[in-house]
């Protein structure tokens, strides 16, 4: 179980419910591990600045991951956390690992546009 | 129109937070700025366990008690701060972000710590974190029953050569010198470990791979040698290099990019001083950060106090 202030979700509704009702998620795949702290931490604090995007986690260990572990995209992934971007349910961009600031605001940019 | 502060500390690591405690509850007027989160490398480490008057914890948690203990003497943080320009040399120092605030003080902490040292390769840069780490503690359970080399020859290398063990099927570490620097006991726990394979003296020549790292690519220093090593990951553990870039020709640096200090940690410039893994000094541990904040702040307070009279 993730403890962050981000919304989490736990299983195959939550995760279908989410992209059904927001055209821009980014969703961190990860545990509460050093590497996915900051990330977590940097999703809370663009809530306002990105108000279109939905930012969710997902407990890496947990029964939903498996919507993240397989796909196609995460093949060469081997470092926690795993950020996917759907735009309109549509995997557009993901990563691997610790990111800064500057490079998840280039990420949601790169994905959707630029902040709203 | 600017807002002045008594203080302002770059960093907001254990250094930069524990000056905020200390100029906070001296009533200073501080503000904490940091281009990323609240912790420093702190938040790295999942375990601290030498941390005296707490048995154990972990870098976040020490981190987040000393962030809300720095907020509850009127120290204010910002993190993820963009800094476009920083004002050190005049006795009216200023700071402006990237969004136009500017920020006007009389005395400022350095505590900007460091970062992992990294080879330099492009290569190296492609395959971060599709095969390449620099957290073994992170990382580790994705090399089950895999081949991975480890680069380094200091105590965190072999260390956590060790710790992997426990995941990968082989573990090749690779080293520039013919000998490591590590403790004795670890450079025999390493050699005693039947997972453990050798190369010394090699430069790092070239990460390959396709998605993800595949194999490394080094040459013996003295016979030119070139050993290609089949690996799934790559772990570097190189040591730290201070993050002294915003200070970068303004503040006296040695030749490692260490801002040099003296005993109260008083850089070249006045009223500019430098405390944590960003100033020379030989340890860095929580420990000696938090020290290193303790005595910033105080000798700060002193300059705020001359400056009155």
């Amino acid at each position: 179980m993730l403890q962050t202030g981000l919304n989490h979700i736990e299983s195959q509704p939550d995760f279908e419910s989410l992209v059904r009702d927001n055209e821009k998620v980014m969703l961190c795949c990860g545990r509460m591990g050093p590497m996915c702290l900051p990330v977590y931490d940097i999703m809370e604090s663009l809530g306002e600045d990105y108000a279109n995007v939905a930012f969710r986690d997902m407990d890496f260990d947990g029964p939903a991951s498996s919507i993240v572990r397989r796909l196609p995209h995460v093949r060469d992934f081997f470092s926690l956390p795993f950020t996917i971007y759907y735009n309109n349910g549509e995997v557009v961009h993901a990563t691997s690992g610790i990111q800064t600031h500057q490079q998840v605001t280039e990420s949601l940019d790169r994905a959707f546009g630029t902040a709203s | 129109m600017d807002k002045h502060y008594d203080v302002i500390i770059f960093g907001a690591g254990p250094a930069g937070l524990t000056a905020g405690i200390y100029l906070g509850r001296a009533r200073a007027k501080t503000l904490i700025l940091d281009t990323a989160t609240v912790g420093g490398q702190t938040v790295l480490s999942y375990s601290v366990a030498n941390y005296p008057g707490v048995e154990e914890t972990s870098g976040r948690e020490i981190s987040q008690t000393m962030l809300r203990q720095a907020k509850s003497f009127g120290c204010e943080v910002r993190p993820y701060a963009r800094i476009a320009e920083v004002e050190l040399a005049g006795p009216e120092k200023a700071v402006t972000l990237e969004n136009g605030s500017r920020f006007t003080f009389q005395v400022a902490v350095v505590a900007t710590g460091g970062v992992p040292r990294k080879l330099g390769l492009e290569s190296e840069e492609a395959f971060v974190s599709k095969g390449i780490s620099f957290c073994a503690t992170c990382d580790g359970d994705f090399f089950s029953d895999r081949p991975i080399a480890i680069i380094g020859g200091g105590n965190s290398a072999l260390e956590e050569a060790i710790a992997l063990s426990a995941f990968a099927s082989h573990i090749t570490i690779i080293h520039e010198f013919d000998h490591f620097q590590a403790e004795p006991w670890i450079v025999e726990e390493v050699r005693a470990n039947p997972k453990m394979e050798f190369l010394m003296e090699q430069d790092i020549r070239e990460f390959e791979g396709g998605g993800s790292l595949e194999r490394v690519i080094t040459k013996h220093k003295r016979t030119g040698e070139i050993t290609v090593t089949p690996v799934d990951g790559c772990f570097i553990f190189i040591g730290y290099v201070a993050n002294s870039s915003l200070v970068e020709g303004s503040v006296t640096l040695n030749d490692r990019g260490e801002i040099v200090t003296d005993e109260e940690l008083r850089t070249n410039l006045p009223g500019v001083f430098a405390a944590g893994d960003v100033r020379a000094k030989r340890y860095r541990q929580i420990t000696t950060a938090v020290a290193d904040g303790t005595v910033a702040a105080m000798a700060a307070l002193e300059t705020l106090r001359g400056l009155e009279r």
